[in-house]
């Protein structure tokens, strides 16, 4: 895989800068962390080898 | 024999329909072991108990939904008829749990021939490999003499409903990655055909419809993507039942035939910011926000006519205009805990952030892996449902009694009850969409031709002589 436009690959370059945050949003994102870091680990164990042997024939 | 006395076939109010929902299961074994062991054994393993149920590989439930191993190792369950959307997706939602309880069977069976592993089952439909599956959606119509035209009509709204019903994915290419609407947009090949392996097409044209072919038809869309989130198979199969409403109802379509669909859909999959534009047949080119403002003005245009205006049908046109809205404002938090693409894009952006790496890397495919596995415990969907972070629409309970029971409403409710009986009295039975069979000396069958009929004299006496051989 080639390495260069790292930052094309950044969904920074995608998507504006939202509104500043409401309280709401923050929760979600304190709940998407604490989500992140519970599975962080099991995620990042082998996450190549693991991805890369998912390959079945395709379907319909 | 064949049960005589056919019973005429229902007069049926237009507004209601008969839904069904094909979902093909990625299959993936993650395992230490060296020995190589392909999907078709997984899968064998997975079905065992399957087998020894139903004495085959290919069964109908208790809940009237079919459960099979399709072409590729792929589990496929097919839900019962629905006559309703909060039915079917709870139908839908019972198959998924219906699928991961034969996990651990699975993986002890594999345990005893030598192989530790894991089994995975994704509601997705793609594999590393770029191979492809489906998620297909059945609508039944009613029968008439132009349907290749009737159903070219469906073509525009189909290629741009993935802003707001896509699944959502990291595409890779060699100068990049970058997210996409639709992981099933580049595996379509044509607009309508009667193949499926070999040609994808976006509407299946096979005459099938399960029902009295003189009044009926299938109109069966295999474009879409599989969806998680529950409000986002309401508005997938719902804003797409609105639309037939008003074909059926001969209203006329905006006229945006598309001048090359299969460059469009995937112009539209590859646009997260939805400026990309879609050539139509007269030559103009229209945004795909705009394509399908089009059809949602439309219907509401019809509303308190040919389309009542229900709470449901509100909920579906509210979410519907807001999934178009985020795409045209960029404004994605208007739809990241109900629309698919847009709750995976928002985790997927967060861990990315949180890794500081570049959208190829292999720990985000990880999490979209996770993102689709159906398991409650390994699966990152239901773990963000269960944070409150998804919003539900159909509860548990709902979910739990579908794994089980059958609509009332439809024909599913008489194989339902069918399977039931002929599996407590220990009968031998055949069953298909259209037909209840008793096996043995005395075959007995009958022939169920219309599916909004949910109660059937032939029916009762049929499962009354199961009792007495």
């Amino acid at each position: 895989m080639p390495q260069q436009s790292v930052n094309q690959d950044s969904f920074d370059d995608d998507v504006p800068d939202d509104a500043p945050a409401p309280a709401a949003a923050a929760a979600t994102t304190d709940a998407l962390d604490a989500l992140l870091d519970e599975i962080d680990g099991n995620l990042q164990v082998n996450a190549e080898q693991f991805v890369r042997s998912f390959v079945q024939k395709g379907g319909q | 024999m064949i049960s005589p006395d056919v019973p005429p076939p229902l007069e049926v109010d237009p507004a209601r329909r008969i839904f069904g929902l094909e979902t093909e299961f990625g299959l993936h074994l993650d395992t230490s072991t060296t020995r190589p062991i392909t999907p078709e054994e997984v899968a064998g393993h997975l079905f065992h108990s399957v087998v020894q149920w139903g004495r085959s590989s290919n069964v109908f439930l208790p809940n009237g939904s079919r459960l099979y191993i399709d072409v590729g190792a792929h589990p496929e369950y097919a839900t019962a008829e629905a006559d309703s959307l909060m039915d079917l997706i709870a139908l839908d939602k019972a198959g998924e749990r219906i699928v991961q309880d034969l996990v651990a069977g699975g993986e002890e069976r594999l345990r005893a021939v030598g192989v530790e592993g894991t089994i995975h089952l994704y509601k997705n439909n793609t594999d590393s490999a770029g191979n492809s599956y489906g998620c297909h959606e059945n609508y039944l119509v009613r029968r008439r003499a132009d349907f290749k035209a009737f159903a070219s009509d469906l073509l525009p709204f189909l290629v741009t409903r993935q802003i707001v019903t896509g699944a959502g994915c990291i595409t890779r290419t060699p100068q990049g990655a970058h997210f996409s609407f639709s992981p099933r947009a580049d595996h379509m090949w044509e607009g309508m055909s009667s193949a499926t392996t070999r040609s994808r097409p976006m509407i299946n044209t096979r005459d099938e419809p399960h029902a009295n072919a003189e009044l009926y038809r299938r109109m069966h869309v295999i474009v879409g993507d599989s969806t998680m989130a529950e409000p986002t198979a309401l508005v997938k199969m719902g804003s797409t039942d609105l639309i037939l409403r008003l074909m059926e109802a001969r209203v006329v379509m905006p006229g945006l035939a598309l001048a090359r669909e299969m460059q469009a859909i995937r112009d539209v999959a590859h646009d997260l910011k939805g400026e990309a534009t879609v050539e139509l047949a007269d030559g103009g080119r229209l945004m795909a926000v705009e394509v399908q403002q089009a059809y949602i003005d439309l219907v509401r245009s019809h509303l308190g006519g040919i389309i009542t205006l229900t709470a449901e049908v509100e909920s579906i046109l509210d979410l519907w205009q807001r999934g178009v809205d985020a795409v045209r404002t960029q404004n994605f938090s208007l739809v990241d805990t109900e629309l698919d693409w847009a709750i995976k894009l928002k985790i997927v952006r967060r861990y990315q952030e949180r890794l500081s790496c570049r959208l190829d890397d292999p720990r985000l495919a990880r999490l979209e892996l996770a993102f689709h596995d159906v398991s409650p415990e390994h699966g990152l969907f239901y773990r963000l449902q269960d944070q409150g972070l998804v919003r539900r629409i159909v509860d548990d309970a709902r979910i739990e009694k579908a794994m089980t029971t059958a609509p009332t409403s439809t024909r599913a409710h008489l194989r339902g009850a069918f399977v039931q009986a002929a599996v407590a009295a220990g009968r031998d039975y055949t069953v298909d969409w259209v037909h209840l069979k008793v096996t043995g000396e005395e075959s007995r069958t009958v022939l169920l031709k219309d599916p909004f009929r949910s109660a059937d004299a032939r029916v009762d006496e049929l499962i009354d002589s199961l009792a007495t051989p």
